[in-house]
Parts: C-alpha cells; structure tokens; sequence
C-alpha cells in the first residue's frame, strides 16, 4: 500500500510538469490547448529515439523540450497568424504530431529497458528506481515552479496575463498579442514534452498511444490542485498545481486498487472532470436552495 | 497632431450586409484640441475612433498622427502614442490583475517589454501618489484585484493608465455612459484635469448632448459616417443644447436620433 502511495507521489511530480504546462494555456492564457496530447507523447518519442541511440539521457531530455516548444509554436502560428480557432488548432498540430512522432520512433512503441535514463545518476547512487524519480522529479519541479514564479512576474510574464486576461486592454498597452499568445503556448508545451520524456524514462517505454486523454488529466490535476490547496496568490497556485497533481495520481492508485479496471480509467477522469467544471453551475443552483432552506432573504 | 484624410470604412463589405460606417471622412486636430463627439446611433463614432486607434484597418486614405504615417501600423504599435477609454469598464483593464500590476502595464506603454521586474518598488511610491490624487482611495489597495472594483473605480483606474505616460492623442469612447450620474460627473471632471494638466490632444466620444457643449474646446458632430458640423471657439462657447439640435436638422434634413441623447 505505502509503495503504492509512493509510486503515485513519484508519477505525480513528473506529470506535474505537464499540469503547470496546462495551467500556463487553460488558465493564464484563456486557451483550451489540446496540443499537449501530442506534445507529451512527442516528448516521450524524442527521448526514448534519442536515448535508445546512445544519446546522453540529458541532452535527450532536453531536446523533448525543444521538440515540444515547436509543437508550441506551430499551434502559435496557426492560432494567431493564420486566425485558425485555438482548439481548432491545437487538434491540428495534435493530430498531426500523431504522424511525427511514429516517424521520431519509427514505430508504435520504444523500449529503454536496461538502458541509461536522466535518473540512473541518482540509482548508483543508491537510491530505488521509485525514489531516484521522486528526487528528480521534485527538484525538477521546484526548479520549474521557481522559474516560473519569476518569469511571470517579469514584463513579458505581466504582458502574457494581461494578454490571457483582457487582450484588448494589452494591446492597448502596446502588448503584441499574437506574440504573448505564441510564447505561452510553446513555453505550455516545451514543459509538456519534458513531462512526457521523463515519464517515458521513468517507466522504461515510450508509448504514440501515451498523449490520449492527457489534456484530461491534466485539467484534472489543474482542478483538484486549485480546489483543495487554494489560489491565493501565484505561487500558491503554482504549489497547489503540483499537490493537484500528486493528490490526482494517488486517487487514481486507489481506484485501481480497489478493483476499478483499468480500461474504465479515462471514463473515470471525464466524468471527474466534468463534475469539477461544473460545479459553478451547481452552486448557482444550490444557492437559492440554501437560501430557501434557511428561510431568510439574505 | 491628428490628420485624417479621407478615410472610408465598409463592413462586410461585397456581402448584402455591406454597411460603409465612415466614408469620406476628414478631420485635422490641433495640439492640444479637446474635441467632443456626438451623433446619432450608428453614425460612425465609434467606428471613427476604432479607425484611428488601429482596432482594424481603414479601406482608403490615411491616418497621421504628429507628422507619423499610422494607416497600416497594427493596435499594439499605435498604443505606443494613444491612450483610450472604452464605454465598458471591464475592457480598459486586466480584472485578475492588482491595481498595481494594472499601472505597471500601462507604464511600459510603448516600452520595449524585457525580463526585468514587471514592477519596482519606486514605481510603487509614484502610483500611490497617482492614485491619491484620484481621491477614491485606491492608493491603499494596490494589491487588490481591479476586478473587484466598482465601473467608476475601473473607468477612473483606465483614465489614468491612458494618461499615465503622457500619449499624443487621448481617445475617450463614451467613457461615462455605463456609470450612474453622481460616478459619471466625477470622471468627467479627472477627464478635464487629466487633459488640462497634460495639455492632451483628446477626441472623446458622448450621447449627452449637455457634456458635448460644456467640455472641450470644439464639438464635431456625425451622421451616416460623416462630419456634418464642426463648432469652435467662441461660437462652442455660446452653443445651447437647442442650437445644435436645430443645426443638425438643418444640415442632414433630418431629426436628431440617439435615443439616449434626448434623455439627459
Ligand atoms: N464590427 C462591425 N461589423 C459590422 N458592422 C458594424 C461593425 N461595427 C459597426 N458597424 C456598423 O457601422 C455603423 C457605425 O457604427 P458605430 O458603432 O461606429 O456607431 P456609433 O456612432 O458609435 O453608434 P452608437 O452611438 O450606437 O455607439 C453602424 O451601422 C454599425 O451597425
Ligand atoms: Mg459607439
């Protein structure tokens, strides 16, 4: 039960990274931006290729990363320049990356067992495999969180709120606008794709299937972060982003150990989510039910 | 400082919903001119002001503002020289950003932005300073939330990030139509003091026809996406609410209609 728990404390910091991604998109920008189902799979295909050919598992990291900013970008260009609807988009370059990435791997699937990864470091130094990833992740995502923290509170980072908030208002500031949207979508998706290398070298297997269903996931971990573990101020909401996502892995790990199929997995998480957005409409709803019930006219 | 020279602006155009908002339209604004703007609806002011603010492109003649060519230059660039006010609250601020952050973005108007602080303390000392002066006593919530502030506060907070590094051209866009009387007056009055203070070039667009006579130096009035009356000067000064609605009839051959005008 406990590895169990620590297992999902481990995946969950790594599909944190991917979850701040959604959030930099979902929220900052005001973009339901489903590249990141093919950018996490892309990100996987170019480490697990790269790594499987003798490249440094570093550098391949690195390079998931890249490979995502690009993704990023296209979804930018087609998104602002060519005035194609962001989701309308997003599914474009998602779809598209489907071919791409079976081309990075040369076929569906890619195996690194037995073969160096970004956290074998950490394991000769006599760590577990769980706990080499825990590590990594964490100081991956503090590194991430702290980064962050301060890149949004620079002019270009105020400039990309304002720009998700109110673009009118930033360009009447002067704000470039397609520029701070394009930005933020390949900043999204470069940490999407770094998410989804280091969890192809954590579970040793590259997958094209992997991207299915991840934007949900990630809406999840987005939500249930915000919900338990507050908005107070950014970097609360940052921190609240990684809690969300651990809390989302460990309720997964326990639905799968109480005997729910693994197969019904992505129906749970929809409906999950489903509820959580909705929620806004239920609390319209039950307001004036609580007021009726409380008799008063407050 | 601002020169229009025959801008025409068709919506929809080749469609059967092509409607010409502004055609033919000349204007030419001295430094310092505060021009007020009435019309029908569906004259062509806001069209007119959206022209020259580069909110979208114009299909002929062009725009300067102080000697510069800004006919094809995009929104984002012109902000760079252009401060504005909309009708609605919400559109001249970022509502999930503090007060502060707010100034901050409107104090790098025309600023190549870097990634250096987007806000430093000393600009935090001249923005409560600003504030204060608006005496609605935002200068002790600067953290907080402009979405949390009423339309006056936000309308109020607008005005003063269009003025807040001083542009060539203020443009004020029914500014006060969404406020209640009493928070209406009040902005009016920071509009003035901002525009006298800073010696603005100012175009700023009213339904009420009283506002139109009682500020600014000169009054333009618009139908079907034209001027058709330019008052100035000593004759501004003496004009009567009665006086234009009779000149506007005379010159378009039709009555006056803006059915919020006649209200107030
Ligand atoms: N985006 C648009 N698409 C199509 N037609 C438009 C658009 N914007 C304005 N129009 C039309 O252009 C004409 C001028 O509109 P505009 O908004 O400039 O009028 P206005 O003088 O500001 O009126 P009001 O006093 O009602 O604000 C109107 O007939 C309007 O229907
Ligand atoms: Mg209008």
């Amino acid at each position: 039960m406990f590895d169990i728990i620590l297992g999902a404390i481990s995946l969950g910091l790594l599909w944190a990274i991917m979850t701040i991604g959604v959030y930099i998109t979902y929220r900052i920008l005001d973009i339901a931006d489903l590249t990141v189902e093919g950018s996490i799979a892309m990100g996987a295909a170019i480490a697990a290729f790269s790594i499987f050919n003798g490249m440094n598992p570093f550098i391949a990291t690195c390079l998931a990363f890249v490979g995502g900013m690009l993704a990023g970008l296209v979804t930018g260009i087609l998104h602002t320049k060519l005035k194609i609807p962001a989701l309308l988009a997003g599914i474009l370059t998602m779809i598209a990356l489907y071919s791409v990435n079976l081309r990075i791997m040369g076929k569906a699937n890619l195996s690194l067992l037995r073969i160096d990864t970004v956290f074998t470091p950490l394991e000769n130094l006599g760590l577990s495999p769980t706990n080499a990833v825990m590590l990594f992740g964490f100081i991956s995502v503090m590194a991430i969180v702290g980064l962050l923290y301060w890149f949004f509170g620079t002019e270009i980072g105020c400039a990309i709120r304002a720009t998700g908030d109110n673009p009118q208002m930033a360009r009447a500031q002067g704000i470039n606008t397609n520029n701070m949207i394009i930005l933020g979508l390949v900043i999204s998706n470069g940490l999407v794709a770094l998410s989804g290398s280091l969890i192809a070298q954590s579970q040793s297997f590259a997958d094209i299937q992997m991207g299915i269903g991840s934007i949900v996931i990630g809406l999840a971990s987005v939500i249930i972060g915000e919900v338990i573990f507050g908005t107070r101020n950014f970097f609360n909401c940052l921190i609240s982003l990684v809690l969300g996502a651990i809390t989302y892995r460990i309720i997964i790990a326990l639905v799968l150990k109480m005997g729910m199929p693994a197969n019904d997995l992505k129906l749970f998480t929809a409906i999950t989510v489903a509820i959580a957005l909705s929620l806004p409409v239920f609390k319209t709803y039950l307001r004036p039910l609580k007021k009726s019930l409380r008799g008063g006219d407050l | 400082m601002l020169v229009i020279n025959g801008i025409e602006k068709k919506f929809n155009a080749g469609t059967v919903n092509e409607k010409v908002a502004l055609s033919n339209f000349n204007l030419s604004l001295a430094e310092g001119d505060f021009v007020t703007v009435i019309g029908g609806n569906g004259a062509g002011k806001s069209t007119f002001l959206n022209c020259v603010a580069g909110v979208f492109g114009v299909d002929k003649g062009s725009i300067l503002i102080d000697g510069l060519d800004v006919t094809k230059l995009p929104e984002h660039k012109r902000s760079s020289v252009i401060g504005r006010v909309f009708q609605d609250p919400m559109m001249g601020t970022a509502g999930n950003m503090g007060i502060e952050e707010n100034l901050a973005l409107a104090y790098r108007r025309g600023k190549t932005r870097s990634l250096s602080w987007g806000i430093s303390n000393k600009e935090r000392e001249i923005y409560k300073e600003y504030l204060s002066h608006l005496d609605l006593g935002l200068e002790n919530r600067l953290h907080a939330k402009v979405g949390l502030l009423s339309g006056g506060q936000r309308q109020a907070l607008t005005l003063l990030m269009a003025t807040l590094k001083k542009p060539k051209l203020l443009l004020l866009d029914e500014h006060t139509a969404a406020l209640d009387p009493k928070t209406a007056d009040k902005v009016l009055q920071l509009s003035d003091r901002f525009v006298k203070e800073g010696n603005l070039t100012t175009l700023m667009v009213t339904h009420n026809m009283r506002h139109a006579i009682e500020h600014g130096n000169r009054l333009i009035m618009m139908h079907e996406g034209r001027v058709i009356l330019d008052i100035k000067g000593e004759e501004k000064q003496q004009l009567t609410v009665e006086d234009l609605l009779k000149r506007f009839g005379q010159v378009s051959g039709e009555e006056f209609a803006n059915d919020r005008a006649l209200l107030s």
